[in-house]
Formats: C-alpha cells, sequence, structure tokens
C-alpha cells in the first residue's frame, strides 16, 4: 500500500512497485495512470499536481490554525459509580473539595474565550458532573454572557452516567441548547457487572435517563460511548444489538486506556491488544452485515479513520492527530484549576504525574499556559512527520501523535513504536479497513459514505 | 424540432435598418418604438414605422416598410423573440426565443480544443461580430428573461470583450440567470479570472468540462496538450474567488472506462464546485465523425454511472444526470436523473410508444434519433 503526502492511497502489486520506484513503469500502465491521477507522480502531463496536492494539504491541517476549540470542564471529581476500569480516579460522593468553585470557574472561562477558535465547545466532564449542576448552571450562563460580545460558535455537552438527571435538569439543558453524553457499555448484565453503583442499577439508570433526553431534548440530543472489558469481549453483537435497540445509529467500540484506576486495579491488562483487535473485527463485521441487511448502523472510530483516509478534512480526534490535538484541538481545566492538555493526561495527574500540568487558571496568563514546556516539549517531541518509523510509514496521514499515551506506556513522549500498542493497534486497524474496501464492493461504498458522514 | 435560421423572401425592396429586431404581434406602436420590431401581421394596412413586417402570406407591397414572407418552418416566431434578418433579406436567424428556457447565445466558433465529439465544430475565421451581436441582445431582452446560455466555441477567447459582455449583461439583465459553457483554461491567468469575478453578476454559473482524471486522457479527448492542468488551474482561480463552477463530463468510449475513478478525482480534488453534469452523447458534429471511437451504449456503463453518482452524492455534491433515456439507466441514479433535453428537441423512438414513463424521460436527440440509439430502448410497462 502506497499513500500520498495527504493519505490517498493505491495499492500496488510488489513487482510494480519495484519497477515504479526504478522509474521504470511504463507510462501506459494502469497503475502508471493511477499514480498519476492521485499525485503520486509528476510528469510532463500533469503539472497541476502539486498545485493539488498543497491545497489538499491546507485543508488537512486547517484546524491547526483555528487552535483550541474543545474545552473540558471538570466541575466535580465526585462520582456515585464505583467502576474498576474509570480512568479517572473518582472520589467518593461526599468530599466538596473534589468541586470546582465558581472562582476557578471564572478564570477558566476567561482563558475558554481567549482562544482563537471560532467554534467554541463547553464540555462538562466528572467524576459526575451532574453532581455539581449548580456549577453547570453558572458557568452556562456567564459563558453566554461573555459571548455576546465575541459572538462564537457557543455549544455545550454534559458528560453523564445519567443516574442523578432530573427533569428539571434537562429543562436548563433544553433552554441552552445542551446535549448529552452518556455511557452504556453493553446488555443490562454486563453494563451493571462494568458499572456498580449502590442499588446495583446503573443500566436501569442510564436506559431511563437515555429515554428522558430525548423525551425533553430530542431524539439527536443523547450519544453514548461504551468501554470494553474483558467480560465484553464475548458479547460484541449483544453491546451492539443493545445500542441498536435503544435507537442509536452508531457505536464508539473502545479499548480502554492505560490511566486512572484502570492501571491500579489491573483492568488495562486484563486483555491483550490482539484480543481487542479480534472483538473489533467481529463488531465491524457484524455491523457491515447489518447494513447489508438494511439496517443503517456504524462504528465511529471506523468513521474518523475513514474520514482521515477517503476525503482531506481532519475530523479532529485528539488521539489520531498530528501535531498531537492535546491542548490545540483540547483543552481541560480541573476541578482545583490545573491546567492539562487532554482529558488523558489530567488523568496521569490524578495518579500523581504532572509532566502535562501546564498551569493553573488562579496563577497562569493565557500565554504562559499555552507556551508552557509541559504543552511544546510534547508536541515537538512526538511529531510524526520526524519521528523514527512514523515519518516513513504509509499510514502516517490516517494516524496521531498521541504523546500522552506514550508517555503514560513507556515515559517517553515518542516511544519506540515496534513496541508501541497504540502502533500496533491502529495499523491493525487501518489495514483492515482497506482489506475490507478492497475486497468488496458494498463496503468499500459504505465506507466512503461513512467518511462523508452521509 | 424548432428551425432557428431559415429562408426569408423579401417581398419588397427595403431592409431593415437594423440588425436586430424585437418580434411582436401588436400593431399601433409608436414610431419610436416600432422601429426596432418586426412585426408579424397579415393585415394589408399596418399603423406604424416598424424595422419589417414578417407575412404568413405574400400582401400587397408596403411602400415605407421592409416587408418579408416567413416560409412555413419560421412560422413559429412569435412575440419577443429576436431575429437577425441577412443583409440581403433572403434569410433570418432566431437568436432569442421569448418561450424557451434554453437561449443559448453563440459568442464564437473559435476555440483552443478541437473536441473528439464536438458540437460545434471550431472554424479558426474572425466572427467577432458574434460578440457584438451578443453585445446588442443582451440590451434588448425584457428583464424578467429567466436564463440565458453564452457558448462557443471558447468565449472566454476575446478576453476583455468577453468580460464587456458580461458587463453588460449584469447591466441589462441582473437578475436572468447566466450559464456560460467555457473550457475553463482562460482563467488559469488569476487577473482575468478577477476581471470575471469583479463583475460581480449574481447569478452566473461556469459550466466547464472535465472528461477525465487522467491529465492524458483529457487532454486527447480535447486534442489540446497541456489542456488539463490549464483547467484544473482555472477553476482552482474561480473558486478561490468564489465564482460558481460546474463539472461537465461528456460520457462515451473515452471517458467512461475511467468514469468512477473521475468522480472519486472530483469527489477529493474538486469537492467544493457547485454542480456535476453527467452528460450523454449528442451525435451531431465532430461525433459523427468519429462515431466509432466514441459511441457507447449508455445500457452498457450504466452500473459505472451508479457508482460514479453514488460517489458524487455521498460527498454532498450537487448532481445531474443529462441526455439520457430512463430505460437505460439504474433506478437508484433517479435522485440526479434530469428530463434535460429541451422540450423543443428532443423526440422519441418507436420502441417509446408504449412506455408508460415517456413523460419522466428526456428523450433523444433528434440526432441520437437519426443516426444512433442504445439497441437496449425498451418501454417500461405498467
Amino acid at each position: 500500500m502506497l499513500s500520498n503526502f495527504v493519505g490517498e492511497y493505491k495499492i500496488l502489486q510488489r513487482e510494480k512497485l519495484y519497477s515504479f520506484a526504478r522509474h521504470q513503469l511504463p507510462a501506459d500502465d494502469s497503475d502508471y495512470i493511477d499514480l498519476r491521477a492521485k499525485q503520486f507522480l509528476l510528469d510532463d502531463s500533469n503539472s497541476i499536481a502539486p498545485q493539488l496536492l498543497s491545497i489538499k494539504t491546507r485543508t488537512k491541517y486547517s484546524r491547526l490554525a483555528d487552535f483550541t476549540a474543545l474545552h473540558i470542564f471538570v466541575v466535580s471529581l465526585r462520582c456515585e459509580h464505583s467502576c474498576p476500569y474509570c480512568q479517572v480516579s473518582r472520589q467518593s460522593e461526599d468530599r466538596d473539595s473534589f468541586d470546582m468553585t465558581e472562582e476557578v470557574a471564572d478564570r477558566s472561562l476567561e482563558l475558554t474565550f481567549q482562544s482563537p477558535s471560532q467554534n467554541i465547545k463547553i464540555e462538562f466532564q466528572g467524576g459526575e458532573s451532574l453532581l455539581n449542576f449548580d456549577l453547570i448552571k453558572y458557568i452556562v450562563v456567564q459563558a453566554k454572557k461573555i459571548n455576546e460580545k465575541v459572538n462564537k460558535h457557543l455549544g455545550f455537552v454534559i458528560a453523564t452516567n445519567l443516574a442523578p438527571v432530573t427533569h428539571e435538569m434537562l429543562l436548563f439543558c433544553k433552554e441552552h441548547d445542551i446535549v448529552i453524553s452518556t455511557s452504556l457499555d453493553g446488555p443490562s448484565d454486563l453494563h451493571n457487572k462494568n458499572r456498580p453503583r449502590p442499588g446495583k442499577n446503573s443500566y436501569e439508570k442510564a436506559i431511563e435517563g437515555i429515554r428522558l433526553v430525548r423525551e425533553v431534548l430530542g431524539q439527536d440530543k443523547v450519544s453514548a460511548l461504551m468501554t470494553t472489558t474483558e467480560a465484553s469481549l464475548n458479547r460484541v453483537k449483544d453491546i451492539i444489538d443493545e445500542y441498536i435497540k435503544n435507537d442509536f445509529d452508531g457505536i464508539f467500540l473502545r479499548h480502554l486506556s492505560p490511566y486512572g484506576f484502570a492501571i491500579k486495579t489491573k483492568s488495562y491488562r486484563a486483555y491483550s491488544t490482539e484480543r481487542w483487535l479480534d472483538f473489533y473485527k467481529e463488531g465491524l463485521q457484524y455491523i457491515i452485515e447489518l447494513n447489508k441487511m438494511g439496517v443503517p448502523f456504524r462504528e465511529y472510530y471506523a468513521c474518523t479513520i475513514l474520514s482521515k483516509m477517503l476525503t482531506n478534512s481532519d475530523p479532529g480526534f485528539v488521539d489520531l492527530m498530528n501535531p498531537s490535538g492535546m491542548g490545540i484541538a483540547a483543552i481541560v481545566y480541573n476541578y482545583d484549576g490545573s491546567v492539562h492538555p487532554s482529558d488523558e493526561s489530567r488523568m496521569l495527574a490524578e495518579m500523581g504525574d504532572n509532566t502535562f500540568r501546564m498551569g493553573n487558571v488562579l496563577e497562569n496568563t493565557y500565554e504562559e499556559i499555552f507556551s508552557s514546556e509541559a504543552l511544546v516539549k510534547p508536541l515537538e517531541e512526538s511529531f510524526t512527520l520526524s519521528a523514527p518509523m512514523c515519518s516513513d510509514c504509509a499510514f502516517e496521514s490516517f494516524c496521531g501523535a498521541d504523546p500522552v499515551y506514550h508517555y503514560a506506556t513507556s515515559k517517553d513522549f515518542l516511544a519506540k513504536k515496534p513496541e508501541s500498542d497504540f502502533c500496533h493497534r491502529n495499523m491493525s486497524i487501518f489495514k483492515y479497513l482497506i482489506c475490507l474496501m478492497e475486497e468488496d464492493p458494498y463496503v468499500k461504498r459504505l465506507f466512503f459514505r461513512w467518511a462523508h458522514r452521509s | 424540432m424548432i428551425k432557428l435560421s431559415g429562408k426569408l423572401k423579401p417581398l419588397n425592396s427595403l431592409r431593415p435598418l437594423s440588425k436586430l429586431l424585437v418580434c411582436t404581434l401588436l400593431d399601433g406602436l409608436s414610431n419610436d418604438e416600432a422601429k426596432g420590431k418586426a412585426l408579424l401581421c397579415d393585415q394589408a394596412k399596418i399603423v406604424g414605422k416598424y424595422g419589417a413586417v414578417l407575412r404568413k402570406q405574400a400582401m400587397g407591397k408596403l411602400q415605407d416598410i421592409p416587408e418579408f414572407l416567413l416560409p412555413e418552418d419560421m412560422q413559429h416566431l412569435s412575440e419577443g423573440d429576436v431575429i437577425r434578418i441577412s443583409e440581403d433579406g433572403h434569410s433570418v436567424r432566431v437568436l432569442f426565443r421569448a418561450k424557451s428556457n434554453h437561449n443559448a447565445i453563440l459568442l464564437t466558433e473559435q476555440c483552443n480544443h478541437y473536441c473528439l465529439m464536438c458540437s460545434q465544430p471550431p472554424k479558426d475565421i474572425d466572427d467577432s461580430w458574434l460578440l457584438d451581436e451578443a453585445k446588442q441582445l443582451v440590451q434588448l431582452l425584457p428583464t424578467t428573461t429567466e436564463e440565458i446560455g453564452f457558448t462557443g466555441g471558447e468565449p472566454t477567447l476575446y478576453g476583455d470583450g468577453f468580460i464587456d459582455l458580461l458587463r453588460l449583461t449584469n447591466l441589462y439583465l441582473p437578475n436572468t440567470a447566466v450559464h456560460i459553457l467555457s473550457n475553463g483554461r482562460s482563467f488559469k491567468d488569476i487577473e482575468f479570472a478577477r476581471k470575471y469575478a469583479a463583475v460581480g453578476h449574481k447569478d452566473v454559473m461556469l459550466g466547464i468540462p472535465i472528461y477525465s482524471d487522467d491529465p492524458v486522457r483529457h487532454d486527447y479527448i480535447v486534442q489540446a496538450e497541456g489542456a488539463f492542468s490549464e483547467t484544473i488551474a482555472g477553476i482552482l482561480n474561480l473558486k478561490a474567488l468564489r465564482q460558481r463552477v460546474e463539472i461537465r463530463v461528456v460520457l462515451h468510449k473515452q471517458s467512461v472506462p475511467r468514469l468512477v475513478q473521475t468522480a472519486e478525482f472530483i469527489a477529493r480534488n474538486l469537492l467544493f464546485v457547485d454542480h456535476v453534469a453527467l452528460m450523454g452523447l449528442e451525435v451531431i458534429g465532430f461525433t459523427r465523425a468519429n462515431l466509432d471511437d466514441l459511441w457507447i451504449d449508455q445500457f452498457e456503463y450504466k452500473d459505472k454511472l451508479s457508482e460514479a453518482v453514488d460517489i458524487l452524492e455521498a460527498t454532498g455534491l450537487h448532481v445531474s444526470i443529462y441526455n439520457h433515456q430512463l430505460c437505460l439507466v439504474n433506478t437508484d441514479v433517479s435522485n440526479a436523473y434530469r428530463k434535460s433535453i429541451s422540450d423543443w428537441k428532443n423526440e422519441y423512438v418507436d420502441e417509446c410508444k408504449s412506455c408508460t414513463k415517456q413523460y419522466e424521460c428526456g428523450g433523444f436527440f433528434s440526432s441520437s434519433k437519426q443516426f444512433r440509439y442504445s439497441p437496449n430502448i425498451s418501454a417500461f410497462e405498467d
């Protein structure tokens, strides 16, 4: 597989590749013609190629100029769930010292609106964010007040397990156009096993919450995320069926990340990357079969990668960006005012590692925070186009730098890629997606629509 | 099919003073109003000093107005049509039909392409009088005119003369949709593209052909080396200046083999264009001479057409299929299918007689009916 600078790819037989590399591929060979049309090669007849390639490259990296669009507010670290895989290291519910204060919120909002981005999305996270709903209300009202002067595209998301949700909270969400992101790990038994809470009714609470959100805010105002645990591995079809049963039009088949309680409780090491890949492939196959039978349903990780393969626009998924999306695409204001370049790096901080801590909203200016070594150094050192093995990898343009992951697993922003599970997992998925498209024209057309979100 | 030019029989020795005349049925106009008009009238006595009087029947000779007899095939002329009577008074051309929404105004027969399937084979002659005529014409048309087209040859070869015509069009027809057929190469010059954009007509679309994702194939089809790169450069300049551009792909034996790749190329490289038209072959002009190299049965490429449309539509591009017969395309392209052949020039063949979908179908160009059409035409039944 050959790819060009913007990720257009072409499969070549090995002999053809050799003759292409030796400049011996005849100009009337159909592979030569394909390679020229996709700007892999330049000859006298396509002088426009560099211009097309440069426009696509500018498009692909256009997000960089916008800078930070996603601003995550950790309004509380308290949670009434006690999930062993928790990547955040939640605190028990009654400790007010783990809530964000209005002072921290005000100062964080000041920083938020200093971002050059015309699009500002504020996401509330926890712990369980709804346990500090009063502060959410405060932030939403304040943000809208500030935005009256600067007039950006402003949106809000609440990430919540939905257990504490009330009708009254949702009326506030409706008034301010807030959308909900929740967790759904699969069928009742699996979900409740993964996500223990007093009453052992996390699933029932989530389903009832989803129903209520749709009733008050509208059908498309709630999305759900799943996390794969060891118990999920044999249940991928059940999990997908659960999403379909609850009228979701897609699922994000997520692996566990090596942060927070996931490491302490050994959940993260409970299954190998290989085993997770089998789970993922089985799930994707099942989703393709569903589509063939007329059930439109998507797998969102594949959608993200396919956008990078089949379009020029970068979907802005932090893990799969280069330069890394940390700080540039998303920023986290922790409950205590500390600022982190990504959700994952604040999780590291909860484990006592402040490598990525960019500063504190109460102590530092915007300039100090966004030019801090804690941000700039990992961005620079992990840059894939100059990283060994990444810079000459055919999949580079589909992939990302993810210095936080590599630091968490090997204490090095760049790490040795042959030992990187991130590299192994993503390369496997890239190859798998391409194989599926090459083998089945139906899948090629389906994936093209996924890539273009149509 | 309605004839747009024909013979004329002068009934007296007088000739019109103005070159272009607007047809009217209204007698009794003031002399000022009447002098630019051709009166369609069979009454012996005429009130008003008309530029010309056109008769369906030979009349008594008028003393002071040029008087002509229309042949049968030109008797369709009606209110608002614009005509030109030749200097010798023996022929007439229709430049504009008020009843038609498909008025294409030929600006030149000169071209820097020499396309295998050209419907208007280029001539290397000075025909700049056509541009002058078009400039007069846009000043005569009613401001309510819905749409006009400028075509060639390659209209932009006039350079500033072409821009002048657009400025006049913008002044006299600010509400008329203007469609221009160009190969786009002139717009590779950013200064020319800027002049074009500066005209600022609010409803103008440039239709520019791209026949393949493969530059060599495109250049072969248009018989001009380097054309592909110049055309793409032109489109990029136009879109950078936020001008509306339509890509036109004519489908024939030379372009169909890479139709799917061409759709992919447009989806990946030219996603910002405003419309993609996939067009069936019209069997006129050079196509008749090159028919063996160009002819392909639409039935043979219907799956490729479906795939190309699916790719383009998935990206959100606006796609139209023109000049195809409904029984030769798959049902999955119904969203893009247009009944496109103008009502006044489309026809149907014997196989269509019992078809229940004839009124949804574009039918045939009369030339296709005459020279070649698919053996796979079959009537829809209930």
